[in-house]
């Protein structure tokens, strides 16, 4: 979070940028699908060997705080966490919903692509409402592995500042 | 502030009795009834004899506020407070309720000024929270305007008292209290000491929940080690926290309000549980193993006998430090049903890159997310949801009977049950008598 969340324009051409949203969306979409099916061993395929992952409030990006709510780094410790998740961890069972917007990219270096993405996230605990759990924007960074995207910085700034209760499952 | 649940919030009015019907019952030591939890009423007078009574509350870490105007929102008990470092250095703590119609003026989360306005009719004050001007005061060609009596020295905010100790700061509302030493006792500031002892402090972030929990609940789980190595299957596969391992649980001596939970990591990086007390654990698994072990390194950086100690300083602060992850939360209650828990991940201003990532890389066993954080605040939930319409109305806390203060070892309530004896006494509540 460098640039402290300020506005960035995109240096992407808008047909380039379309072929590589859609290509992004792919990703988007199967990585929300395995998070939803509360499936979170699959998790870890989606990153690269080096990959860093973050969830943290805009408060603590704008500060320029480091901590995390969830703070890996490299594949190892994301694995480690999914493990910890789906095996030892206890916690009431719920379902997660990603919804995503409009993903921007803003730009392309040889095998890697830069993007925002807004998510909100919806949880819904036995025989609870469904609650907007947080809402947020993926800073993400993919690097370009055979015909695959693989997240290797993914950066979940959430703005919701009150967390309800706990974060079970990553995002 | 929010009640995550607020669809199935309904306390069953049995579970809300006004004060008079307050009365613990006669087994007092080995019993806590629902009540304590549940009932607004007891709730208010919390909020009247704890968080404004003769108590230390923690507000803020000085590291949070460095530079003169530097200040912060922050909360005493319920109350929005602001803390604000003057001019002179010194630091000030009052009510974020401007004295005229009572808004809430300061907005920002932290920042930087030279005074404070309040947006709806600018009066403003300084940064010790006097009241400096009124728009107006005496107003147009000497019509309307304040009475010639008005003086602004009666009308600034309300200030508390402050005490910091090696750059961690209290407020209080009562003149009664004691100096802090005195209010913490010895061994609590010989342990406070360890994480904070004046080394400069770099403060690595935040986070915020709310547990849809009574706030008595959180200081309970840190004077329960029982729990420790039945629902932490982490403590106990990493051999952090073991049956057998060296460990201390503390209540204070004087009052048994605060305490801590220490102990000792051994150097495997996996624990060595008898066949006995693994049969005893359902949540052992000796399958569960790391890829990234970095994660339990323990760098040494105190001299202290514990690689973890978990303090509780009443009525609102805990403070965290495990293996090199540290931390201090707040408690804010928030009505008998809710609390919000404020956590702030520090780490020193020496720290190598390395050692602040590492510090960082641990920082996920705790928070709401973290493997440990994130199992007591599910319990907590469950245990809140389980009081509030239930017929039964009573919670057992036999562990160890017949000892109180600070514990024998690890399965063992006598923590809670000097915490109880100390509520007891500050909020005058009657006991039972025995039946003849």
């Amino acid at each position: 979070m460098k640039e402290r969340l300020t506005y960035t324009k995109s240096d992407v051409p808008p047909q380039r940028a379309a072929v590589l949203r859609a290509e992004i969306e792919s990703f988007h979409v199967d990585y929300c699908a395995a998070l939803d099916a509360n499936d979170v061993e699959r998790w870890p395929d989606f990153f690269s060997k080096e990959a860093t992952y973050r969830v943290t409030s805009r408060h603590n990006a704008l500060l320029n705080m480091p901590v995390g709510l969830i703070y890996c780094e490299g594949l190892d410790m994301i694995i480690d966490r999914a493990q910890a998740v789906a095996h030892s961890q206890m916690f009431a069972p719920r379902h997660m919903l990603h919804v995503l917007g409009i993903t921007r990219v803003l730009h392309e270096a040889g095998d890697t692509v830069s993007s925002q993405t807004p998510f909100i996230l919806m949880q819904t605990l036995v025989e609870g409402p469904s609650t907007v759990h947080l809402a947020g924007i993926y800073h993400d960074r993919f690097v370009r592995e055979g015909d695959r995207l693989l997240i290797a910085s993914r950066e979940v700034v959430h703005d919701t500042e009150i967390l309800d209760t706990a974060l079970a499952y990553p995002v | 502030m929010y009640q995550s649940q607020a669809v199935i919030g309904i306390t069953n009015a049995k579970k809300n009795p006004p004060l008079e019907q307050c009365v613990w019952p006669a087994d007092a030591l080995n019993n806590i009834p629902d009540w304590v939890y549940t009932s607004q009423a007891i709730y208010d007078q919390e909020i009247e004899r704890i968080f404004r009574g003769d108590t230390w509350n923690f507000v803020a870490l000085e590291a949070e506020i460095p530079n003169p105007g530097d200040y912060k929102r922050g909360y005493v008990g319920a109350t929005s407070v602001v803390i604000v470092r003057a001019e002179d250095n010194t630091i000030s703590v009052f009510e974020n309720r401007c004295a005229h119609r009572g808004a809430e003026f300061c907005r920002s989360s932290q920042g930087n000024t030279k005074e404070f306005v309040c947006p709806y009719h600018q009066w403003s004050y300084d940064l010790k929270g006097n009241l400096q001007g009124v728009p107006f005061k005496r107003g147009i060609n000497k019509v309307g305007g304040m009475p010639a009596d008005f003086k602004n020295a009666d009308h600034g905010t309300r200030q508390l008292r402050v005490a910091t100790r090696n750059g961690v700061v209290f407020a209080t509302y009562s003149d009664k209290t004691p100096p802090l030493e005195e209010y913490m006792t010895k061994e609590i500031v010989e342990e406070f000491d360890v994480p904070f002892s004046g080394k400069k402090l770099k403060i690595l972030g935040y986070c915020r929940n709310e547990l849809p929990c009574n706030w008595k609940m959180y200081h309970e789980n840190l004077k329960d080690p029982y729990h420790a190595t039945l629902l932490h299957s982490f403590l106990v596969v990493f051999g952090l926290l073991v049956p057998g391992i060296k460990s201390t649980v503390v209540a204070d001596k004087e009052h048994g309000r605060h305490g801590f939970m220490a102990s000792a990591k051994p150097d495997e990086v996996y624990a060595t549980v008898a066949a006995d007390d693994k049969a005893e654990m359902r949540s052992f698994s000796d399958n569960l193993r790391l890829r990234d072990e970095r994660f339990l390194d323990y760098v040494r950086e105190f001299k202290s006998p514990w690689s973890a100690n978990m303090m509780t300083m009443w009525p609102n602060l805990i403070v965290q430090r495990q293996m090199n992850t540290m931390g201090v939360r707040q408690i804010i209650p928030n009505g008998p049903n809710s609390m919000v828990m404020q956590w702030t991940m520090f780490g020193y201003e020496d720290d190598t890159p390395e050692m602040t990532r590492h510090r960082l890389r641990q920082g996920n066993l705790m928070g709401p997310a973290g493997f440990l954080g994130l199992e007591d605040n599910e319990a907590l939930k469950f245990v809140q949801e389980g009081l509030r319409n239930s017929s039964t109305d009573n919670n057992v806390v036999k562990l160890d009977a017949g000892h109180q203060g600070s514990a024998r070892n690890l399965i063992s309530e006598s923590c809670i049950r000097s915490l109880y004896q100390y509520y007891r006494e500050v909020m005058d509540i009657r006991v039972a008598e025995k039946a003849a």
